[in-house]
This record gives C-alpha cells, sequence and structure tokens, in this order.
C-alpha cells in the first residue's frame, strides 16, 4: 500500500548485490564441505561444488575427537525440548496476560518486558554454580531447563493473543460452563496456532545455535551439542578444513531447512512484532 | 412434618448444590487461574534467570573460586583489582571498538535496504528471505567460515584486495583489522534482520505524508531524510538498544574467529578479546576464579546500560533537528 515507488533496474541491481553478499558465504561453505582440502590453497578460489562430499562426511563421523553425531543427536534433544516446552509455557501465559483479569497484571507484564532488556546471560557464573550443586554440569538438562521459559515468547504470545481471540468468544465458553483451563485448550490454542508456529520455529534455531552457555557448562568433550563439536573441529590441531566446513555445513542445514519450507512465516512473525513492539 | 420437609427439599438441593459449587468453583477458577497460568514462567525465569543475575553480584563481592572451599568477603577488592587490570581495559576497548566498527555501518545498511525493499518489487519474499538467510544460520559455522575468509595467505578477502592491487592484510594478529573483521560476521548477520523491522515500521508511513512533501517540491532523497528517517525514531532506537545489547555482549564470533593454542584470549596479543571473552577466561578455564569473573560481569552489565542510555540520548538529540524543519513547512 505504502510501496510508493517503483523499483528501477538499478533497485534490483543493488538487491542482487546485497543478496549475493547475504548467500554467497553460506554457498561457499558448501562448496568447501563437497571438495578436497587441495580447494584451500586454489586461487582464485573455487566457487563450484565437488565430489568429494561423502568422503568428507565419512571423516568427519570418524573423527573421535568431533563427536560430531552425538553432538547432532544432542542438539536436536535440545532444540526440540525446549521449543515444545516455551510454545506451552508461553502460550499460557500469553492467554492470561491478554484475556485474563487479575491483580499485579500490568506490572507482572513490565517485569516479562524487562527480562527482555536485561543481558541474563551475564548470570553464567551463578548459574554454573547451580549447576554444580544440582549435578548437571555435563549433561543436558543443564542446557535445557534454565531456557524451558523466555520473556519474548510469553510477550510475542499476548500480542498475539490480544488481537487474535475475541472476548464474547471466552466470555460464550464460560456461559457454557467451561474452566478457564478447558478455554485455554479449546478456544485458546487452536486461535493461536500462527503465532505459536512462528514462535516454535524461532527458538528452534536460537536453541540449536546457542553457543556461549553450552560452551560453559558442558565440558566433557563426549557429550557436546553440535555447536560445540564445531569448535573442537575447528580448534584441533590438524587444518582438515573440508572436513571442518562438512561440519558447519551439516550443522547449518536443519536451519536452512526450516527456513525454506517456513520463511514466508518467519518473516511475518519478525515484521510484526516490529511494528507492535 | 420433618419426613415431609426431609422429602421437599431433595429435589431442589440436587439441583442447586451442584450450582453451588461449580460457582464456588468457577470462582476460584477465575481468581486464581490466571496465577497458575502464568507461575511457571516466573518460577523457572526466576530460579535459572533472575537469581543468577542477583547472585553474580553477591559472589563478586568474595574471593570464590573452584578449589578453595570458603569464600571469604573481600568487598569492593574485586572491583578495585579490575579497574587496575591493564587486560581489563584492552578488552573494554576491543568491544567498544568492534561495537562502533559493527554497529554503525550495519544500521546505515539496514536502512538502505529497507528502503530499497520498500518499493513494488517482484518476487517480494525471494528477496527479503534473501536478505535474512544470514541471521538463520549457526553463528559458530559461520565464524569458522569467516575464519577461513579472511585468512592471511589463502584468504579470500586478501586475495581481492590483491585484485585491486592493496597490500594483504593479517586480519588475525593486527588488532583494528581483527575487529573489522568480526564486525563484518556481525554485520552479515544482522542488517537483513534490522532491515526487516525498519521496513516494517516503513510500511506503517502514512502514504499523504510523502504527497504532501511532494506537492512540496521535496526531492525522493529529501522524502527520505525529511519524513521516513524522523518518522523511524522509534524503530532506529529499539533497533539500536538491541544492537547495544547484543554488541556488547559479543562472544561467539570472536571466539570461534581465534583458533590455536588459547583462543579465549582472542589472540596471542588478546588482539580481539571481548569483556564477555575475558569473563570467561578468568570465570572459566583455566582460572576458575568466580569472584574476579563476576565483578566483570556486574561491569559489563553496567556499561551495556551506560551505553544503551548513552545511544538512546544521542538519537533524541539528532531528531531534534527534526522540529525547526517542521516548523518550515507550517
Amino acid at each position: 500500500m505504502s510501496r510508493l515507488w517503483r523499483a528501477s533496474p538499478l533497485t534490483y541491481l543493488a538487491l542482487i548485490f546485497a543478496a549475493v553478499l547475504s548467500i554467497f558465504p553460506i554457498w561457499w561453505m558448501f562448496v568447501i564441505a563437497s571438495r578436497s582440502n587441495d580447494a584451500m590453497g586454489q586461487l582464485p578460489p573455487p566457487v563450484t561444488p565437488g565430489g568429494n562430499l561423502g568422503a568428507n562426511i565419512a571423516r568427519l563421523f570418524d573423527n573421535t575427537d568431533a563427536y560430531f553425531l552425538t553432538g547432532l543427536i544432542n542438539s536436536t534433544i535440545v532444540a526440540t525440548t525446549v521449543t515444545v516446552s516455551v510454545v506451552f509455557f508461553s502460550s499460557l501465559a500469553g492467554f492470561a496476560f491478554a484475556k485474563l483479569r487479575f491483580r499485579g497484571r500490568n506490572a507482572l507484564l513490565l517485569v516479562i518486558i524487562a527480562t527482555m532488556m536485561v543481558p541474563t546471560q551475564l548470570g553464567v557464573i551463578p548459574l554454573y554454580l547451580l549447576m554444580t550443586k544440582l549435578q548437571w554440569n555435563d549433561r543436558l538438562p543443564a542446557v535445557i531447563v534454565p531456557v524451558l521459559v523466555t520473556g519474548f515468547g510469553v510477550f510475542m504470545m499476548r500480542q498475539y493473543a490480544g488481537q487474535a481471540i475475541s472476548d464474547e468468544l471466552i466470555e460464550a465458553a464460560r456461559m457454557d460452563g467451561c474452566g478457564t483451563p478447558r478455554i485455554w485448550w479449546h478456544v485458546v490454542l487452536p486461535a493461536l496456532r500462527p503465532a505459536a508456529a512462528v514462535l516454535g520455529l524461532l527458538t528452534f534455531m536460537t536453541t540449536w545455535n546457542d553457543f556461549l552457555w553450552p560452551y560453559a557448562v558442558l565440558n566433557d568433550p563426549a557429550n557436546p551439542t553440535v555447536q560445540l563439536s564445531l569448535r573442537a573441529l575447528s580448534d584441533g590441531y590438524y587444518q582438515d578444513m573440508s572436513q571442518v566446513f562438512t561440519g558447519t555445513a551439516i550443522a547449518t542445514l536443519p536451519l536452512l531447512l526450516v527456513f525454506v519450507l517456513f520463511g514466508r512465516q518467519i518473516i511475518g512473525g519478525i515484521m510484526e512484532g516490529a511494528v507492535k513492539a | 412434618m420433618t419426613v415431609q420437609l426431609d422429602a421437599r427439599p431433595p429435589v431442589a438441593p440436587t439441583a442447586g448444590q451442584p450450582r453451588r459449587s461449580s460457582g464456588r468453583l468457577s470462582r476460584l477458577d477465575t481468581r486464581f487461574s490466571p496465577y497458575l497460568f502464568i507461575a511457571p514462567f516466573f518460577l523457572i525465569f526466576g530460579v535459572f534467570g533472575a537469581y543468577p543475575l542477583a547472585y553474580t553480584f553477591w559472589v563478586s563481592l568474595h574471593d570464590w573460586d573452584l578449589l578453595g572451599t570458603d569464600h571469604p568477603f573481600v568487598g569492593a577488592e574485586n572491583y578495585t583489582r579490575l579497574l587496575a587490570d591493564a587486560d581489563f581495559w584492552h578488552a573494554l576497548v576491543n568491544t567498544m571498538g568492534i561495537f562502533v566498527i559493527s554497529t554503525v555501518p550495519q544500521l546505515l545498511a539496514a536502512l538502505w535496504l529497507a528502503n530499497l525493499l520498500n518499493r513494488g518489487l517482484r518476487a517480494r519474499t525471494g528477496w527479503r528471505m534473501a536478505v535474512l538467510v544470514p541471521n538463520v544460520t549457526s553463528t559458530a559455522a559461520v565464524a569458522i567460515v569467516f575464519g577461513v575468509l579472511f585468512g592471511r595467505e589463502f584468504g579470500m578477502i586478501n586475495w581481492l584486495l590483491d585484485l585491486v592491487g592493496m597490500d594483504a592484510i593479517d586480519w588475525k594478529s593486527n588488532r583494528i583489522a581483527s575487529w573489522v573483521a568480526i564486525s563484518a560476521m556481525v554485520d552479515w548477520r544482522w542488517t537483513g534482520y534490522n532491515a526487516l523491522i525498519l521496513l516494517a515500521a516503513m510500511q506503517a508511513i502514512p502514504r499523504d505524508l510523502y504527497e504532501a512533501a511532494a506537492i512540496d517540491g521535496a526531492s525522493r532523497a529529501r522524502q527520505f531524510w525529511s519524513v521516513t528517517v524522523p518518522l523511524l525514531k522509534p524503530t532506529i532506537i529499539f533497533c539500536t538498544i538491541i544492537a547495544t545489547i547484543g554488541g556488547l555482549q559479543l562472544f561467539t564470533e570472536p571466539r570461534m574467529f581465534n583458533s590455536g593454542t588459547n583462543p579465549i584470549r582472542g589472540g596471542p596479543l588478546r588482539e580481539s578479546q571481548t569483556l564477555t571473552m575475558y569473563m570467561f577466561e578468568n570465570a572459566f578455564a583455566p582460572h576458575y576464579n568466580f569472584g574476579y569473573g563476576s565483578a566483570v560481569a556486574w561491569l559489563l552489565f553496567a556499561l551495556i546500560a551506560i551505553v544503551a542510555a548513552v545511544n538512546v540520548l544521542i538519537l533524541r538529540r539528532l531528531g531534534g533537528g527534526a522540529g525547526p524543519r517542521k516548523g518550515a513547512t507550517r
């Protein structure tokens, strides 16, 4: 509607330039992943895939320092659990903040917004001490439990619930004798589905990507997340770069897959959130 | 009588009693359900988010390391030692340097990109996805890739510099150059994301403002700087605050950019060690000095708050320039 200006050829040229800058490092990662180590020393650098991907993957999974397969499995477990939990708890709390009346609602909502602004990862040291006390060091609960809820998730669901669910609908369900939990299950949850999907996608990607906290608390090299496997690969004394790049490519692939399938929804979520925030 | 009296009520109470109890249930429900619904967030966040943050301060007042069994209270000693610690100031300068080098071009480029995307484009979603895709990639993976792109001998960037007749740059051992390389990583990831947020705000600007400006004879560039940018101010402030919080805590990119024997130091001479890396070096391997590390965390926290506040003030001030212009159109 407010796209006032026609796009000139120059606009497209500039956008192509931006798109190439965006995509090239990812493309090149896959190029090196599919070539032998000779490619690293070639100038001009190769920009088309080679035929070495299978051999590189085999070397990667045989590497006894990186525990790459364990990393993949661990990251899948962690990201999936966290995603389900964040969506579940956020839709509960978001609904309560948007549609239910209770004492302290506004103050508590402010607390939630504040948690989004405060850099909580600065609490890693006591969190580490806490994990030591719980004996969760080096174990997956240490990277799952602290992120089971996010202020961002609650806020996002609250914004969406406010506009997607009519008060009349909730009132009607109450008249029919539905308690709040049943209203949440039968009325609220179905209406929140689009926002829940976007929140789930964003949470999955963030968790899969998480580096700082796993780096602090998962010190057992035999039990890493996939990002920590990458660190082990890149810190290794050998410089088998095509193997390292195969690792980075495989670690990135699930994210790219999610993005290709649901990019439209993710973009919608980011842009809508921006207008309302 | 009694039988009669007893005989009559049974009909009514059976109908009335459940209603009464369900009435009480539903009162309990409306009263307590909201708290039940929000409780999980506050419980989990309280234990694993708020408590550690506050407790960091407590730890920072103690001589507290991995091996010691008691943690004597030392007051502000960690802080005074820290303020006299050259490596701390070195990391602070690195962090601020990377922050400035990355954030300013990033937001300008995002503004430019948003302006391009805010036109009648073919394949709109495709372009948006193309600029957003860096944001969804794995940070650690991309840092490794950029580490190779910025390699000294066979890196593609140096090869390109050579093509245009410039000398090769040692991106890892030159302090400023390492800041630039890390900033490039940060900008690559975040420019498209910020562009989409700015684009969303641009699309909310009413069209007649531009029509009025066009009637007044404002060129397109003039319209952009006099209409679009001032109206985007809240969004630009939002993006700046987010960039400040993220940028001053930068960790993964510089950590993965450095490999070798002691990467947490950010290179042999701490060329690209950020404050968060410095916190890690002290709090975890190799030193495990939790008290000292916590003091770094709190100073970093204070720094983020100060820089965010200063940014907001500066941007408000810059926006103040719109005031006279508004008067002029009248």
